[in-house]
């Protein structure tokens, strides 16, 4: 290709190798991991190779075999998804979700940038085994590099037959398309880029139906799969399911991209084994995290996305593991850890999550449309020191319309607060509108004096905010 | 008068032929406008409209729901610094003062030679590398108040190495027409593909 | 369960069983099972969005309760529902509280205010208090976003109703959401107006004050209305409407949902036009000539005008005499004019249509079909007039159909038409030849002949341009007669009460109740004592006879033939021919302004009795205000003539008047006055039986144009220059200028620009035009519509031609 690539990236920022085994990072140390050449050189389309040679419904078993959970958020298993097609209804499509979003997340940006032929291998194997036809690999539109790179990728694939008609001579004909996002967090949630795809606004779909692979993109089954998920696959097919879940736990095989961000010493992603290695492991292991900052004191952490109930010490030595953490009182959700030190301003760090979904709203259903801003508005007012103890109350109440009855939060053994499981019941349509509950919700419950100190002296008056030349 | 380049235009029939719906390249073809003019037209937006088949309306609903797009000229180069979480951790809104200060706009503002806009943004996916910021959707890690002077100095030379705003990604796909499958409108397609097993459909 | 049926399930609402259709919407079983659960973007005849979430109730399917928005979710066996558990009402307090956030409670002053869903709701859903202190949203309010709808956003609570009205069931999706989260705001594209036919309906379905209609603004309080359900006659398809005045005031029609005809919808036409029922130029005394200065008019009394009426009747003698018009009337007035004009004038020269429409007998003799067959049929023929021109509401229907699947529309038309975005295919044929490019088809290979020939055809026929004869359509009838005897019809006939008015026998040759001239029932020769027997003259052969002098005297019954009779020449020759015109209207038309004797009739709102809609489905007619001036109903002039004629009419009442119609019409017989006073006339009761025959003529096919001519293709508009609309002004200003569209190539052929000025010529007439390109167009055709302010297409049309050609030259 002679094509220019664009500007100079800088390598792998980010990312930091461990001593886990290696399934979907294996070649980030090389500068031109990124190439079809560096690709092919390390075994690249082998696994599309061997696929092609087994019929697709044994491919499809092998990934089955493999629990092979979405990397996504929501956690289900990929091959058990791919199975609730409808039989019979034609066409089926792919649909890859690059559209990561979620505050602290940035694995899949690492997987697009640097090893683009890994997920379309990956995409590949899937159409291959569930007989789709045709493959929307939608990128979030910020996300530049990894346009340029996917697009680079694609490009040499279809020239070298990876992708196209009668892929590597066989009767597997797809094509794989490039679609860009335009800037909306909701577009993550699977229907809302379903819709996005449709040139529609990117608002979420009503569920029932609950799975796309039902009724997705224009009406027909949809499967549709994060980038890590997809990331996955060629090894899967390299090495057979059984070594694939020889790593990690039973419910919970294989690794994890995990970034890890705010007050650590070495902030990074990090590929861990699934379902053993512990939060502990991750912020104080020397080959991880290192600790925190200054050697400060760890106040509190967000352990699976922005959208995720806060952890404090209490849980460090929980596993990497959902059926662990879920009754704990949080999730996993997309593999991204935000550390708070000692030095941090509570409310004002759930103010920065909390904005961040009102934000986002889509402004579809009333809760989130209303309530979330609202919810920003108060805790604003707190922060700024012109809130109320009145507000405290007021921002559980206002929660509770989007969210009723009890929301999950963690143990706080040292006030006698007991762990509400996950999950939480909610009105809205999809999770943006309770995530902006979330954070508020955490740190009002682990670190309600913070918020005292916030109103403290002001009367229970609720102080007007009054528009300037209105 | 049709809004689109010559060259555009062709692209823009390419990109629609990739679709099994033609408004499904709508996103595309804003984010094609937007590279053309630096922002997206009125009249971008209507002959978006005829192009796949709908009413400027309706492009200017699903248009004015990205933040990507914007209605309005921006700078050459829009800054976007991250203000989520983790940048806020580690000093986003230090960095937001300076670089308001630096560029003499408040953030959502361009500096008066059209040459920078300012913006907060959220979480850009570089989180471990806080405070982060993107010009142009390309990503400066860990940037410090003199970096960013650095930073725009560097943008002010003739030829930084970061393309105009609009033009976001350097490379485009092209799907050979020698090897490509084509989409069909799913209402033609009614059989599974070749290459399954057709027993599988039975079960 | 023991006692299932299939397509039932059973669920328990609130502790009573309630029988479900399987598949149907929660909410949907609960309003059928009489419990009500509080909405606000669900709307029973648009796909549910759940979107305001204020239908959320407890739903138990075996995992305990869940709150679920019941719009989206289906009915299962078993589901136990609990739309008043406490987390049921805490969710409802909260989402109304959300909702009024940021909206401006400015209900004193708004439109909605006593009738607003969102304020009822928070009276027995809401929290009783606001716990929200910040400032509200705001916009610039209201901003108009078409003539006649203004948007008010800050009132706005995004359910998302009238953008999907739009988009889903209007097909102008001209207005959306636009901008995100707590921004999103409806809008319109700059400069591209909600000028849809149907934008009224988004202001009825409105939950909150957002959407205002401009006719209605200001004008009343939902507390100073007084209601009435009635039926629309704008034109003939038979909407069911509600009928609200204010102080003897006609202010506001809405659309009621029946499931036969209108499913709640209006076109802009019909739920706007009641200001022409307001309007000042309303007649209010009857008008006579004045014997010393022809220009002149002056007012009369009724005993005067109607004696000189009497006298010039007299005068003519039974074969002097024309009676054009009646669609205008009531079922019952229509019936009292055909008695009069056969039994006691003795003429069987009447004729409800205006030489626009189908042979009498050829309506009555057509297999009948009704709308709800035509939206279930394989396929749907449209031969006839542009539908969302002139049947609005009939082209909403199929549009729905269609878009949906349930059937496939194909039309046939010489020009593009308003229903090609939603047709299966569009067959364009040259003017005059639709029957021969149909022919051509069903002996062709095409899947189409299959479909016809095998599969249920509903055919939708009536004259598509006034510029052709009806021959085009009578042949077209003849074919699908012949080739597919299976396909039922829908005959597209022009204005409101067409149908009703043949059916009450205003039509050559035909009786009241379907039955021939030579046919007349027992009932009918004993109470009417008399019956032409031989067939008479219909508009044209009238207005031919009066032009050459056989007619004397012409009554038009509401008909404006100047206006709206396709051969102006003829119509104006007539007139000025004819010794003593005697016009029953609203105004002074076009032709009444030259009549003798003028009478003023009551108008819409102001008459009860009964209408029939093209499918032949009667329904009620109900009064709601009392007329101004001196004005009568139809029947009552009617029975006055007869008396000074020496007869004796013996109509009492409207009601006396239907026993009697009942009793004599054969078609209508059971059809009792009972019947129609009951609940299920408000669906219409359909009457399809005829005892009519037709013989269809042999017709040839029209000459070919000429090198030099172009042919003429003139269809109505919705917004025309038709009476209602000029008399309402809120909509007289959306009658478009005429303009004579012509393909380009043709106009580049003969050297003309478009937008510019052309002569065009034709054997009636020579008249300046302005001329525009039209791709869509086939070469050789010319497209002008009919009636549009300050010209009518008719000044070159010649009626007696089957198809009309013109030239067009530079200035």
């Amino acid at each position: 290709m002679s094509e220019m690539l664009g500007t100079e990236i800088a390598h792998a920022a980010g990312f930091i190798a461990n001593e886990t085994p290696r399934i979907v990072t294996a070649r980030f140390d090389y500068e031109d991991s990124f190439t079809l050449e560096r690709y092919e050189i390390t075994g690249g389309y082998q696994a599309l190779r061997k696929a092609l040679q087994q019929a697709p419904e044994d491919v499809h078993k092998e990934v089955t075999n493999a629990t092979l959970l979405g990397r996504g958020g929501a956690g289900f298993p990929a091959g058990v998804k791919w199975g609730f097609c409808p039989p019979g209804v034609w066409p089926r499509y792919l649909v890859v979700n690059g559209d990561e979003s979620e505050p602290g997340t940035y694995k899949d940006r690492l997987l697009m940038e640097l090893d683009p032929h890994q997920l379309i291998e990956g995409c590949l194997i899937a159409c291959y085994a569930v007989g789709l036809s045709q493959c929307f690999l939608y990128v979030r539109g910020e996300m530049a590099v990894a346009q340029e790179r996917i697009a680079r990728a694609l490009n040499d694939a279809y020239e070298a037959g990876y992708i196209g008609r009668n892929i590597l001579g066989s009767h597997f004909s797809v094509d794989i398309v490039l679609h860009w996002g335009a800037g909306a967090y909701v577009v993550g949630e699977e229907t809302a880029l379903i819709e996005s795809l449709e040139g529609n606004r990117g608002m979420p779909r009503l569920k029932p139906p609950y799975f796309p692979a039902s009724i997705g993109l224009y009406g027909q089954p949809t499967i549709v799969n994060n980038v890590e998920t997809l990331s996955n696959l060629p090894w899967i097919i390299d090495n057979g399911a059984d070594a694939f879940t020889n790593i990690g736990t039973e419910t919970s095989p294989g690794t994890r991209m995990v970034a890890v961000s705010g007050h650590v010493k070495r902030p990074g992603v990090y590929e861990i084994v699934n379902g053993t290695t512990t939060f502990r492991d991750l912020l104080y292991g020397q080959d991880m995290c290192g600790g925190i900052r200054d050697d400060n004191q760890l106040k509190a952490f967000v352990p699976g996305g922005g959208s995720a109930p806060w952890f404090t010490p209490d849980q460090l030595d929980l596993p990497f593991e959902a059926s662990q953490v879920g009754p704990q009182g949080s999730m996993l959700g997309s593999g991204a850890i935000m550390v708070m030190d000692e030095t941090t301003d509570i409310p004002a760090a759930a103010l920065t999550l909390t904005k961040f979904y009102a934000h986002e709203s889509c402004g579809k259903c009333v809760p989130c449309r209303e309530g979330g801003t609202w919810l920003e508005q108060i805790l604003r007012r707190v922060v700024d020191g012109r809130g109320s103890r009145r507000d405290l109350d007021l921002l559980i109440e206002v929660g509770e319309t989007i969210c009723p009855g009890d929301f999950p939060h963690a143990a706080v053994p040292s006030k006698g607060i007991e762990a509400k499981p996950f999950p939480y019941k909610m009105t809205t349509i999809c999770f943006v509108g309770p995530s902006a509950f979330a954070p508020i919700h955490s740190a009002l419950t682990l670190f309600r004096e913070e918020f005292e100190a916030k109103v403290a002296g002001n009367d229970d008056r609720v102080l007007i905010e009054v528009p300037v030349n209105v | 008068m049709s809004f689109f380049s010559d060259e555009n235009t062709r692209l823009a029939e390419e990109i629609i032929k990739r679709y099994p719906k033609a408004r499904s390249a709508m996103i595309p073809l804003l984010h094609l406008a937007q590279e053309q003019e630096g922002w997206v037209t009125e009249a971008a937006m209507a002959e978006i409209a005829e192009l796949v088949g709908t009413s400027s309306a309706e492009v200017l609903g699903t248009c004015s729901f990205y933040e990507m797009f914007k209605r309005e000229p921006v700078g050459k180069y829009l800054i976007n610094i991250c203000t989520t979480m983790s940048c806020a951790l580690m000093g986003a809104a230090d960095l937001m003062q300076h670089a308001e200060k630096a560029l003499g706009v408040k953030s959502g503002g361009t500096t008066e030679d059209g040459m920078f806009t300012l913006e907060g943004a959220e979480c850009q996916a570089a989180c471990t590398e806080a405070p982060c910021l993107q010009v142009n959707y390309r990503h400066r890690y860990r940037v410090t108040a003199d970096e960013f002077d650095a930073m725009l100095a560097e943008l002010s030379t003739p030829d930084p190495g970061v393309p105009e705003h609009g033009v976001l990604s350097q490379i485009r796909q092209h799907i050979p027409e020698k090897n490509t499958v084509g989409a069909l409108p799913p209402e033609e397609v009614n059989a599974p593909p070749v290459w399954l097993n057709t027993e599988e459909d039975q079960s | 369960m023991s006692d299932s049926v299939p397509n039932e399930v059973s669920v328990n609402i609130n502790g009573a069983e309630v029988r479900a259709k399987a598949g149907e919407m929660l909410i949907a079983a609960a309003d059928r099972a009489g419990v009500h659960i509080p909405r606000f973007c669900y709307h029973e005849r648009m796909s549910s969005v759940g979107m305001c979430r204020m239908c959320l109730v407890d739903v138990d399917t075996g995992r305990g309760p869940m709150l679920q928005p019941s719009c989206m979710v289906p009915v299962a066996e078993g589901m136990s529902v609990d739309t008043q558990s406490e987390d049921t009402k805490r969710a409802q307090e909260g989402i109304l509280e959300f909702l009024l956030v940021n909206h401006p409670l400015d209900c004193p002053v708004c439109d909605k205010g006593g009738e607003c869903p969102l304020q009822d709701q928070t009276m027995a859903y809401g929290p009783g208090e606001s716990r929200f202190v910040e400032e509200k949203r705001h916009y610039e309010k209201p901003i108009p976003i078409s003539d006649l709808v203004h948007l008010d956003r800050e009132r706005c609570i995004l359910c998302d109703r009238c953008t999907r009205f739009a988009d889903e069931i209007a097909g102008d999706p001209l207005i959306h959401f636009t901008e995100r989260g707590n921004s999103t705001q409806v809008l319109t594209f700059p400069d591209e107006p909600f000028s849809s036919y149907f934008s009224g309906n988004t202001v009825q379905i409105c939950p909150v004050g957002a959407l205002t209609a401009a006719p209605y603004r200001f004008k009343a309080r939902p507390w100073d209305l007084d209601q009435v359900e009635s039926t629309c006659t704008t034109c003939s398809m038979g909407c069911r409407t509600a009928v609200q005045s204010s102080r003897n005031e006609l202010v506001r029609y809405l659309g009621v949902d029946i499931e036969s005809v209108n499913h709640g919808w209006l076109c802009d036409k019909g739920r706007f036009n009641f200001e022409a029922t307001n309007s000042e130029e309303r007649l209010t005394v009857p008008l006579i000539r004045d014997p010393n200065d022809e220009r002149q008019l002056l007012g009369s009394d009724w005993g005067s005008a109607l004696a000189n009426a009497a006298e010039a009747i007299l005068d003519a003698g039974s074969d002097g005499i024309g009676i054009i018009g009646g669609s205008r009337l009531t079922n019952e007035d229509a019936y009292a004019w055909s008695k009069l004009a056969r039994s006691i004038i003795r003429t069987d020269n009447l004729d409800a249509q205006l030489g626009d429409g189908l042979p009498a007998e050829l309506v009555h003799s057509l297999p009948p079909a009704t709308i709800a067959d035509a939206c279930e049929a394989d396929t749907v023929l449209v031969v006839g007039p542009d539908l969302k021109e002139e049947l609005a509401i009939l082209h909403l229907r199929l549009r729905g159909a269609a878009t949906k699947g349930h059937t496939k529309v194909v039309e046939i038309n010489a020009a593009p038409s308003g229903c090609e975005p939603y047709v299966e295919r569009a067959i364009r044929c040259g003017s005059g030849e639709a029957a021969k490019y149909l022919g051509e088809i069903l002996n062709s290979d095409d899947d189409l002949a299959t479909r016809l020939r095998e599969g249920s055809v509903v055919a939708v026929v009536g004259r598509s341009s006034m510029a052709e004869s009806d021959h085009s359509s009578i042949a077209v009838a003849a074919l699908i007669r012949d080739e597919l005897p299976h396909a039922t019809f829908l005959t597209a006939l022009r204005r409101g009460n067409v149908r009703g008015a043949l059916d009450m026998g205003l039509a050559p040759g035909v009786l009241p109740g379907r039955t021939a001239i030579d046919n007349p029932s027992s009932a009918l020769d004993d109470i009417w004592g008399y019956t032409p027997s031989m067939k008479g003259l219909d508009t044209t052969g009238m207005l031919q006879a009066a032009a050459e002098g056989k007619i004397r005297t012409l009554v038009l019954l509401g008909a404006d033939p100047l206006s709206d009779f396709p051969d102006r020449n003829l119509a104006a020759e007539a007139i000025q021919r004819a010794e003593t015109v005697i016009s029953l209207d609203n105004f002074l038309t076009a032709s009444s302004a030259q009549a003798d004797i003028i009478l003023p009739t009551t108008a819409y709102g102001e008459q009860g009795g009964t209408t029939t809609n093209l499918e032949g489905r009667i329904s009620r007619l109900t009064q709601k205000i009392t007329p101004p001036g001196s004005v009568r109903d139809d029947w009552m002039i009617a029975t006055e003539l007869a008396w000074r004629l020496g007869g004796d009419l013996n109509l009492t009442s409207k009601e006396q008047i239907w026993r009697e119609i009942e009793q004599v019409a054969p078609s209508h017989a059971g059809v009792t006055v009972e019947r129609i006073m009951s609940e299920e006339a408000r669906e219409g009761i359909l009457v399809q039986e005829s005892s009519v025959e037709y013989i269809f003529p042999s017709v040839q096919e029209p000459p070919i144009a000429d090198g030099y001519g172009l042919r003429l293709i003139s269809g109505r508009k919705l917004w025309d220059a038709s009476t209602t609309t000029s008399m309402s002004p809120s909509l007289r200003p959306l009658a478009e200028a005429p303009v004579l569209k012509v393909h380009p190539t043709d106009l580049q052929r003969l050297g003309i620009l478009s937008g510019s000025d052309v002569r065009v010529i034709s054997t009636r007439s020579t008249e300046n035009l302005k001329a525009v390109a039209d791709e869509s167009l086939e070469r050789g055709t010319a497209l002008l519509p009919f009636n549009q302010p300050g010209f009518g297409a008719n000044r070159f049309i010649d009626a007696t031609a089957a198809v009309n050609d013109i030239r067009i030259e530079t200035l």
